[in-house]
C-alpha cells in the first residue's frame, strides 16, 4: 500500500526500475524467441503470424516499456539529488506519470492473452496497421496502450523540466549543472515537443480503426504516408530521448573514474542542445524510399549527417577526459568505456544510412537492424548498465558485486557484438528484416547461427546481472555516502540511501562538480545555504493510482466498443460506451477530489532531523 | 500608491497571489511548458487537416458546408470570453473575489454558448449534409481537429466551474489563485487555437 500511494521520487525511481525491468525481461524473451526462429533457414519453430507479433512487441516493449522507464528510474533517483533539491517540482504528477506508464504497459501486454498481439511492426505503418490488414485487436492494444503510457512520459518530462528550472540549489547556475542533469533537461524538452505528435498519430489511427475514419485509408481519400511523417516526427527525436540520457550517464561515470573533470564541459552542453535541435530536423531520413523526391532526400540526408558533428565532439571529449587521468576500471566504468567504441560504430553506420542513395540499398535489411541495435543496445543499454552499477549504492545503500559485474559486462558485450556485428554483413548480402524465415544456401546460414548464439550470451549476461542484484539484496545496506570515493556531484554528499527529505540543509554550490570542489578545498562536505529548519513534505496519495486505473478501464472500454460479445449484457456495457464512461468517471472523479480537497502536506521538524 | 496602500491595509493577499508561493510559480511555469506540448498537438492536427482538406471523397466540400455567419458568431463568443477571463484575473489581482467569481461565471457561460453552437453545427452537418466522421478524409480531419478543440473547451468549462465552486467556499488564497491563473492561461490558449481554426479551416475552406 505504501508503494501504491508514495510520492517520494526515490521510491518512484525504484517502482520505475522494477516495472521497467520486468518489461525489459519480457522484451528480451521476445528477442530470444525471434533469434531461435532465425537460427536456421526454413525453421518452423514459430509461424509467420507469431513472428510478426513478436517483432512488433519486442520493439514496442523495449523502447516504450523497457528502456524508457529505466531511464526514468535513474532520472528520478538521481536528478533531485544532483541539483540539490528536496524533491521534484510536482511529486503528485511524478506518481501519476509512473502509474499511467505502468497501466499503459499492462494494457499493451494484455494483448497476448486477449486475442492477439499487435502485428504491424513497432512503427505500425499504415496500411499494414489498418483494420483491413490487421484484423485482430492487436493494433488497438498498441494505439491505446501506448497512448496511456505516453501520457505518463509527457507528465514526467514536464515535471523534470520544471524541477530543473526552478529547484536547483543556490549557486547552481545552468553552466554548473552536472551533465546528467543537462541530459535530463534536454531529454525532457524533446519529450515535451515530440510526444504530442505521436499522441495525435495514435488518436488518428485509433479513429481509423474504431470509428471508421479515413486518415490513412486511401479508399476514403486518406494518405498512408501521412502516418509515416507523423510517426517519425516523433520517432526520430525519440532516438535522442533514449540516447541523450546515456550520454549524460557516461559523462558522469568517466570523470569520476578518471579523477579528472569532464573535458570540454561547455562544448558537451552545447553539443547536447544541438543534437536535440537537429533531432527534430531529420525525420524524413526514415522515408527516403517512400518517394519524397531528390530535393527532400538531399536535405534530410545532409541534416542527418550534421548530427555526427556534435556527437563526435562528445566522443572525443570522453576520450580526452580519460587521457592522462587515473582511470579505474570498475564495473560502471567498464560499461562506460565499452560504450564509446560500440556507440561510435552505431554512429558510423548511421552516417552510411544517412546517404540517401546508399539507403536505397540498405533499406529494410539487417544492416538497419544492426545499426539501430548498435545505437540502442550498444549505446543506451550499456549506458544504463553503467548508470545502474554506478548509482545502485545510492539508490539501495548496497554495492553491487564487482566480480559479478565484470562477468555481466564481458558476457553481455561479447554476446552483443556476436549478435549484431554479423548482421551488418547479413544486411549487405540482402537478408530482409521483418521476414520470419529465409531460404538455405544464400550464405545467411552461418551468420544467423552466430547471431543467435550471441543473443543467448547476452541473455546469460542479463542473468549474471539479476544474480548480482539478488545476492546484493541479501547483504546489509552499508554503502558509504561516497562509495566510489571519487564522487564529484551532490548526490554523493548525503547518506546512501538518502533520507526521505534528501538534504537536511540545501547545499551551497560554488562551482562545477560541486562536491569535488569542496573536497579539493579540503572540506569534508558541502557548506549549507540555509539554517536547519522545518522541511515541508508532500503527503502520500492514492489518486494517481486511481486516475490511471480509470484511464486503463476507459481504454479497454473504448477498444471493445464495436465488438459483438455474444453476451447481451456485455455487449450492452461496451457498445454503449458504458465501460468507457465508467473509467473516465473514475479518472475525472479522482481529479475533482484532488482539486477540491487541498493537501498541504506535512513537515519534518528540526528536532526530528537532529534525532536521526 | 493608493491601491498599494489599500491592499496593505487589507493585508490578506499579495499583489500577484498566483506567484506568491514556490508551488504557485512552479505551477505557472509547468503550465507554460504544457501549453508548449499542446501547441505541438494542435500543430500536428493542423498539419493533418491541411494535408487532407481537399480529399472529400465525393462527399461535401468545405465550401458547400460552412456557414460563415454561424462560425463568426461562435468566434465572437469565444473571443469575448477570453476578454472576460482577463477581467477575472484583473479582479483577482485587485483582490475582489466576488467580481472575480462573476467574471469567471460570464466566461463559463460564453464558453458554453460557443460549445452549444459547435454542437448545433456538427449535428446539422451530420443530419442534413450526410457529413460524418467516416464520409471522407476531409471529414475525419475536420471533426478531429475542431472536435479536439471543442473537447478542450468542454474541459475548460468544467474546470473553471469547479474553480468557481472552490472559490466560494475556500476564498481567494495563495493556493486557489494559481489554479485560477492557470485556467485563464488555458482559456487564452484555446482562444488562440480557435483563431487558427477559424482561419485555416473556415476562411480557407470558404475562399481558399
Amino acid at each position: 500500500m505504501d508503494w501504491i500511494t508514495t510520492v517520494d521520487h526515490k521510491k518512484i525511481a525504484i517502482l520505475y526500475l522494477w516495472a521497467g525491468g520486468i518489461f525489459f525481461g519480457i522484451g528480451g524473451l521476445e528477442a530470444i524467441l525471434i533469434r531461435i526462429q532465425l537460427i536456421k533457414p526454413m525453421n518452423t519453430f514459430l509461424d509467420a503470424q507469431t513472428f510478426n507479433e513478436l517483432i512488433t512487441m519486442h520493439g514496442t516493449t523495449m523502447i516504450f516499456l523497457g528502456v524508457m522507464p529505466v531511464i526514468f528510474a535513474l532520472m528520478n533517483a538521481v536528478i533531485p539529488l544532483q541539483i540539490g533539491a528536496r524533491d521534484v517540482a510536482f511529486p503528485f504528477l511524478n506518481a501519476l506519470g509512473f502509474w499511467t506508464f505502468l497501466f499503459g504497459g499492462i494494457l499493451l501486454n494484455l494483448s497476448w492473452i486477449m486475442g492477439g498481439a499487435p502485428d504491424a511492426g513497432w512503427t505500425a505503418y499504415t496500411p499494414l496497421s489498418s483494420s483491413s490488414y490487421s484484423t485482430t485487436h492487436g493494433v488497438d492494444f498498441y494505439t491505446i496502450g501506448l497512448q496511456i503510457a505516453g501520457l505518463g512520459t509527457l507528465i514526467g518530462g514536464i515535471n523534470f523540466l520544471a524541477t530543473i528550472i526552478t529547484m536547483r540549489a543556490p549557486g547552481m547556475s545552468f553552466m554548473r549543472m552536472p551533465m546528467f542533469a543537462w541530459a535530463t533537461f534536454i531529454t525532457s524538452a524533446i519529450i515535451l515537443f515530440a510526444f504530442p505528435a505521436v499522441t495525435v498519430g495514435l488518436v488518428l489511427l485509433t479513429f481509423d480503426r474504431i470509428l471508421g475514419a479515413n486518415f490513412f485509408e486511401t479508399s476514403g481519400g486518406g494518405n498512408p504516408v501521412l502516418w509515416q511523417h507523423i510517426f517519425w516526427i516523433f520517432g526520430h527525436p525519440e532516438v535522442y530521448i533514449l540516447i541523450l540520457p546515456a550520454f549524460g550517464i557516461i559523462s558522469e561515470v568517466i570523470p569520476t573514474f578518471s579523477r579528472k573533470r569532464l573535458f570540454g564541459y561547455s562544448s558537451m552542453v552545447f553539443a547536447t542542445i544541438l543534437i536535440a535541435f537537429l533531432g527534430f530536423m531529420v525525420w524524413a531520413h526514415h522515408m527516403f524510399t517512400t518517394g519524397l523526391g531528390p530535393v527532400a532526400n538531399a536535405l534530410f540526408s545532409v541534416s542527418t549527417m550534421l548530427i555526427a558533428v556534435p556527437t563526435g565532439i562528445k566522443i572525443f571529449n570522453w576520450l580526452f577526459t580519460m587521457w592522462g587521468g587515473q582511470v579505474r576500471f570498475t564495473t560502471p566504468n567498464l560499461f562506460a568505456v565499452g560504450f564509446i567504441p560500440t556507440f561510435t560504430m552505431g554512429g558510423v553506420t548511421g552516417v552510411m544510412l544517412a546517404s540517401a542513395p546508399a539507403d536505397f540499398q540498405f533499406h529494410d535489411t539487417y544492416f538497419v537492424v544492426a545499426h539501430f541495435h548498435y545505437v540502442i543496445v550498444g549505446g543506451l543499454v550499456l549506458g544504463l548498465f553503467a548508470g545502474l552499477h554506478y548509482w545502485w549504492p545510492k539508490m539501495f545503500g548496497r554495492m553491487l558485486s564487482e566480480h559479478l559485474g565484470k562477468w555481466t559486462f564481458w558476457t553481455f558485450i561479447i554476446g552483443f557484438h556476436m549478435t549484431f556485428f554479423v548482421q551488418h554483413f547479413l544486411g549487405l548480402m540482402g537478408m530482409q528484416r521483418r521476414v520470419f524465415t529465409y531460404l538455405p544456401n544464400q550464405q545467411f546460414d552461418l551468420l544467423n547461427l552466430i547471431s543467435t548464439i550471441g543473443a543467448g550470451l547476452m541473455g546469460v549476461g542479463m542473468l549474471f546481472f539479476l544474480a548480482n542484484v539478488f545476492i546484493t539484496s541479501r547483504k546489509p545496506a552499508d554503502a558509504a555516502d561516497d562509495p566510489w570515493e571519487d564522487g564529484r556531484t551532490l548526490e554523493w554528499t548525503i547518506s546512501s540511501p538518502p533520507p526521505e527529505y534528501n538534504f537536511k540543509q540545501t547545499p551551497l554550490v560554488r562551482g562545477l562538480d560541486a562536491f569535488w570542489k569542496e573536497k579539493t578545498a579540503g572540506h569534508k562536505g558541502m557548506t549549507p545555504s540555509e539554517p536547519v529548519g522545518s522541511i515541508h513534505m508532500p503527503s502520500a496519495t492514492v489518486h494517481p493510482f486511481l486516475m490511471s486505473v480509470g484511464i486503463f478501464i476507459a481504454g479497454l472500454g473504448f477498444m471493445f466498443s464495436r465488438d459483438d460479445f455474444g453476451n447481451s449484457f456485455m455487449s450492452f456495457l461496451f457498445n454503449n460506451y458504458i465501460v468507457t464512461a465508467l473509467g473516465l468517471l473514475i479518472t475525472f472523479g479522482s481529479m475533482l477530489m484532488r482539486s477540491l480537497f487541498d493537501d498541504h502536506g506535512w513537515h519534518i521538524e528540526p528536532e526530528e532531523l537532529e534525532g536521526r | 500608491m493608493t491601491t498599494a496602500h489599500a491592499e496593505a491595509s487589507k493585508g490578506t493577499l499579495p499583489h500577484e497571489p498566483e506567484k506568491a508561493t514556490a508551488e504557485g510559480r512552479n505551477k505557472v511555469l509547468a503550465f507554460w511548458l504544457f501549453l508548449g506540448g499542446e501547441a505541438v498537438l494542435f500543430g500536428t492536427l493542423f498539419a493533418t487537416f491541411l494535408a487532407l482538406r481537399n480529399q472529400t471523397n465525393d462527399g461535401p466540400s468545405a465550401n458547400e458546408l460552412f456557414h460563415l455567419p454561424l462560425v463568426a458568431a461562435a468566434t465572437f463568443l469565444l473571443l469575448v470570453s477570453s476578454l472576460t477571463s482577463v477581467f477575472a484575473i484583473q479582479a483577482m489581482h485587485r483582490n475582489q473575489p466576488a467580481l472575480l467569481r462573476n467574471w469567471l461565471l460570464v466566461t463559463v457561460v460564453l464558453g458554453a454558448a460557443f460549445l452549444g453552437l459547435e454542437i448545433y453545427e456538427f449535428s446539422e452537418y451530420i443530419r442534413h449534409e450526410k457529413f460524418g466522421m467516416t464520409t471522407s478524409a476531409f471529414s475525419s480531419a475536420f471533426y478531429t481537429l475542431v472536435g479536439f478543440h471543442g473537447a478542450h473547451v468542454a474541459f475548460g468549462i468544467v474546470w473553471i466551474a469547479v474553480l468557481i465552486g472552490q472559490l466560494s467556499y475556500k476564498g481567494l488564497t495563495v493556493v486557489t489563485a494559481p489554479k485560477i491563473y492557470v485556467s485563464a492561461m488555458y482559456w487564452h490558449f484555446i482562444d488562440v487555437v480557435w483563431v487558427f481554426i477559424f482561419t485555416v479551416v473556415y476562411l480557407l475552406g470558404k475562399v481558399g
